[in-house]
């Protein structure tokens, strides 16, 4: 490139500079931008687990941004609306699409997942947040928080998608808060 | 029946766009040889005269289907699945019409029907000046809506039947199985609460219109690659569908966000939700082709790389569809697992890799006529703006796909949420905006430092001032005085353009400033059209720094009378009424009186509806909006007996409604870049073109 431009007529040489600068400069901007993605990603990535996971994976987990997956067990909610804080415990489901469909879909799959004595649970607890609407039994929640030395996962964001309701349209899901 | 009026007329539909799609690829056929030839052969008028009303022919039939499911819908036909599932007795008409597109069938029939509208006005106008593109912009377009028509055929059909077996089972098909008895159930199931609200009324089908519109350029676009005419031509006649199609995805996201606002009850407007993502994303390649194509109208460059990003539009609008109804992502606005996934796939796939064979077919002949000049320029900032556009584009995508790609590459699910987004696309949005107060003021091919340093120097000055001042009254955090810097220089450039333009005319024409400025604006629709959008965007840019770095909240639980402080507000706790309303909810409302420095301001009625039938609460906020800030105010919690305490969420949003108002500017700004030409001689050419949608 930089040798046709060396022995061409002067209007190409003149103009092949020009061309190599944008060229750097392109370069430049977008190994930047290249460089800002895979660096947030690595600071603010959540490793998404079920319950089992974080069960097997024990205090390994603590002080770690993580988000999991679970049904609702309803019986276990609570709420202290003078601290706005929620604690729910959720049993264990399978994180995969795959894996879920094979059982027999979402809505199944929450309800035996709460009706299974055997099943894996996890405390969550979300503070200074109001009571999602669709917080209840067999809902499932998806948390984004970390894991607590004690074994509760203290969640900062808690997602919620009722499938038996809604199992056919509309949005059946809202967020409990950002 | 009207379910089978419906279901017929969208099998007819189906066929009527698989037939005009072979006509036209008959024409196509009969043309084939090389350019001379085919030039003195033509097209076969009679082939192609078939092809275009076949093609029209799918807006009345879509019509009618669609009329007939909200007909359905209107008279409590609960027999038909879809109207059992999202409406029910309690539901007011308008709702029940809103309904059509209330879940995955009514709404892929609406999304269908609203591209026919699209595809039909294309085929009605006069198209002497692009014959020769049409079969191709036919087989095109009519590929595109006949598999959203299939989709509601094959996968979701509106229309299906709920039949009942002798052992009770329930069945759903269209005609009536052997040994079944007709189902009609007493009451529907009723529309989603979070959807029984006015910006949910308009916003979807805004969306949807932005989504469709951008089929007719791409389809343009493809015509030309394939005929070999990639002069400007093409991007001259879908100008105006372009531009149509993106205030309409503008309008969608704006409304979006207002609903959000007003509903969802977490006192922001934007979660970077994969959802709102994928509308997101092709608005970003859709506004870096609006800018690009202004170099190849004026400079005859970057044909390539505008083709690209027309592809990538399309691409991406029916990717964003398929994100929303395949459930392969978890999102406030998900439809539910569906069998739709992989035909969408397939679709996104086919159309792709077709796209790009007819773009690498043609890639020598779309070289620029012209050369870069110079490093600052007008061409180069449009280069960078498009470069910033495209990467802000990629860095949404790779979030959002994020979680899958982990998945098949390393069997582990890692999401990013909000802060991965703001991190990685606040700085280029800032770019983004600081660029376009630079780029108006550049010449094309070459611009020289002092020159711009000359038209800068009076913005950047004024707006280092205005930060001192802001620091003075104590706004210390540097993102915060970074913001308003960039919106006050870039205000203060692009308000000078508009004064420079009045001021000339005014010596010239002795014109009075009012009679100057509109006579400009008028005569120069594209580019003053254009400083107005982004003086939209520097609103919405003030009111983002405004909500992102000063948001306030704080909760607490208070007894009647007591009180609550949240920065210069007081919030008094006076009331809580239940009662129920007639179309099934329970409501909570509680009264509050809102302080500011002492200042009563006013009542608020923040309000929790229960929703018997689908039981699932419904949280209202109370919001008290000025230019300043919003007062934003959630009824948690209360004692139903005695309701003597009751637990309050509140919030300060500052300069929120900076944001709506910039939506408005924007909106009008993108009507006036629209808007048809005054000019008599162009208006002849004009009453040929396409009405507005």
């Amino acid at each position: 490139m930089t040798q046709t431009a060396a022995v061409a007529r002067p209007v190409v040489a003149t103009r092949s500079p020009v061309k190599l600068k944008f060229v750097l400069g392109g370069l430049l901007i977008v190994g930047a931008i290249i460089f800002l993605i895979a660096s947030t990603l690595a600071n603010t990535a959540q490793y998404f687990y079920s319950v089992d996971e974080i069960k097997a994976r024990g205090g390994s987990l603590a002080g770690s941004n993580l988000r999991a997956s679970g049904a609702v067990i309803g019986e276990t909610i609570t709420y202290d609306p003078e601290t706005l804080t929620i604690t729910f415990e959720m049993a264990h489901i399978p994180v995969d699409d795959a894996k879920l469909n094979e059982a027999g879909g979402l809505a199944l799959v929450l309800h035996n997942a709460v009706i299974d004595p055997s099943a894996q649970r996890l405390t969550v607890v979300v503070h200074n947040q109001p009571l999602p609407d669709l917080l209840k039994n067999e809902a499932q929640a998806i948390v984004t928080g970390t894991m607590g030395e004690d074994g509760k996962f203290y969640a900062e964001e808690l997602l919620l998608k009722c499938p038996t309701r809604y199992d056919e349209a509309v949005p059946a899901q809202a967020e409990g808060g950002q | 029946m009207l379910a089978y009026l419906g279901y017929l007329s969208l099998v007819l539909a189906l066929g009527a766009t698989f037939y005009a799609a072979l006509m036209a690829g008959v024409s196509i056929w009969e043309a084939r040889g090389p350019r001379a030839a085919r030039r003195a052969a033509g097209i076969d008028p009679a082939t192609l005269e078939s092809a275009r009303r076949a093609a029209f022919l799918a807006l009345p039939l879509l019509t009618l289907a669609a009329l007939s499911l909200i007909a359905m819908l209107v008279t409590e036909q609960y027999q038909v699945a879809y109207v059992a599932d999202v409406t029910s007795s309690s539901m007011p008409i308008y709702l029940r019409v809103t309904a059509l597109w209330g879940g995955q069938a009514g709404s892929l029939l609406f999304w269908a029907w609203l591209m026919s509208a699209f595809t039909g006005t294309v085929m009605l106008r006069k198209w002497e000046a692009d014959r020769e593109l049409m079969p191709v912009v036919i087989v095109v377009t009519m590929i595109t809506l006949g598999f959203f028509i299939g989709l509601t055929v094959f996968f979701e059909n509106p229309f299906v039947l709920l039949w009942q077996t002798r052992a009770g089972e329930v069945v759903q098909a269209m005609f009536q199985p052997a040994g079944t008895l007709a189902l009609v159930p007493a009451d529907g199931r009723g529309l989603n609460p979070l959807l029984r609200h006015p910006g949910m009324i308009i916003h979807p089908p805004m969306l949807y219109l932005g989504f469709v519109g951008f089929v007719i350029p791409y389809a343009f676009a493809m015509a030309a690659l394939f005929y070999r005419r990639v002069d400007t031509q093409w991007i001259k006649t879908t100008r105006r569908w372009t531009l149509t199609g993106w205030l309409f995805l503008s309008l969608g996201l704006i409304l979006g966000g207002r609903w959000a606002y007003d509903v969802l009850g977490w006192g922001g407007y934007w979660g970077w939700d994969p959802v709102e993502n994928a509308s997101l994303i092709p608005w970003l390649t859709a506004t870096a082709f609006l800018h690009s194509v202004m170099i190849q109208e004026k400079r005859g460059m970057l044909k390539k790389w505008n083709m690209v990003l027309i592809i990538l539009t399309y691409a991406l609008v029916i990717f964003g569809t398929f994100l929303t109804r395949s459930g392969v992502l978890s999102s406030v606005h998900a439809f539910a697992q569906s069998a739709i996934g992989p035909a969408f796939f397939t679709f996104i796939g086919v159309t792709f890799v077709a796209s790009m064979v007819l773009l690498f077919r043609e890639w020598d002949h779309l070289s620029s006529e012209t050369q870069f000049e110079g490093l600052l320029s007008r061409e180069s900032a449009f280069l960078l703006n498009n470069l910033l556009f495209v990467a802000i584009t990629a860095s949404v995508f790779w979030g959002t796909v994020f979680p899958m790609i982990s998945e098949i590459f390393t069997g582990q699910k890692i999401t990013v949420g909000p802060p991965f987004y703001n991190q990685v696309t606040g700085p280029q949005f800032a770019a983004l905006v600081l660029l376009m107060g630079v780029a108006p003021l550049l010449a094309w091919r070459k611009s020289s430092a002092q020159q711009l340093g000359r038209q800068i120097l009076i913005p950047f000055v004024a707006s280092l001032v205005l930060v001192a001042v802001l620091f003075a009254f104590g706004i210390t955090n540097p993102g915060a005085l970074f913001g308003f810097w960039i919106s006050a220089f870039v205000a203060g450039t692009t308000l000078l353009e508009f004064y420079r333009g009045t001021a000339a005319r005014m010596r010239t024409t002795g014109e009075n400033a009012l009679v100057a400025l509109s006579t400009l604006m008028a005569r120069n629709r594209r580019r003053y059209g254009g400083y107005t959008i982004h003086l939209g965007v520097i609103l919405i840019t003030i009111g983002v720094v405004g909500t992102t770095f000063y948001q306030e909240e704080t909760q607490g639980r208070l007894r009647l009378g007591e009180q609550l402080t949240l920065g210069r507000y007081v919030m008094v706790y006076t009331g809580l009424d239940e009662f129920e309303v007639d179309d099934g909810r329970i409501v909570a409302r509680a009264s509050v009186e809102v302080y500011r420095d002492g200042q009563m301001l006013g009542e608020l009625y923040p309000r929790r509806d229960y929703y018997i039938e689908s039981q699932q609460p419904m949280t209202i906020p109370g919001v008290r909006s000025a230019v300043e800030d919003d007062f934003y105010v959630l009824l948690v919690e209360w004692e139903s007996v005695g309701a003597d305490a009751a637990t309050f969420k509140i919030y300060v949003n500052p300069l929120v409604n900076w944001i709506w108002a910039g939506g408005l500017v924007f909106i009008v700004g993108t009507l006036v870049a629209a808007w048809p030409e005054s000019e008599p001689r162009r208006r002849v050419v004009l009453a040929n073109a396409p009405a507005r949608a």
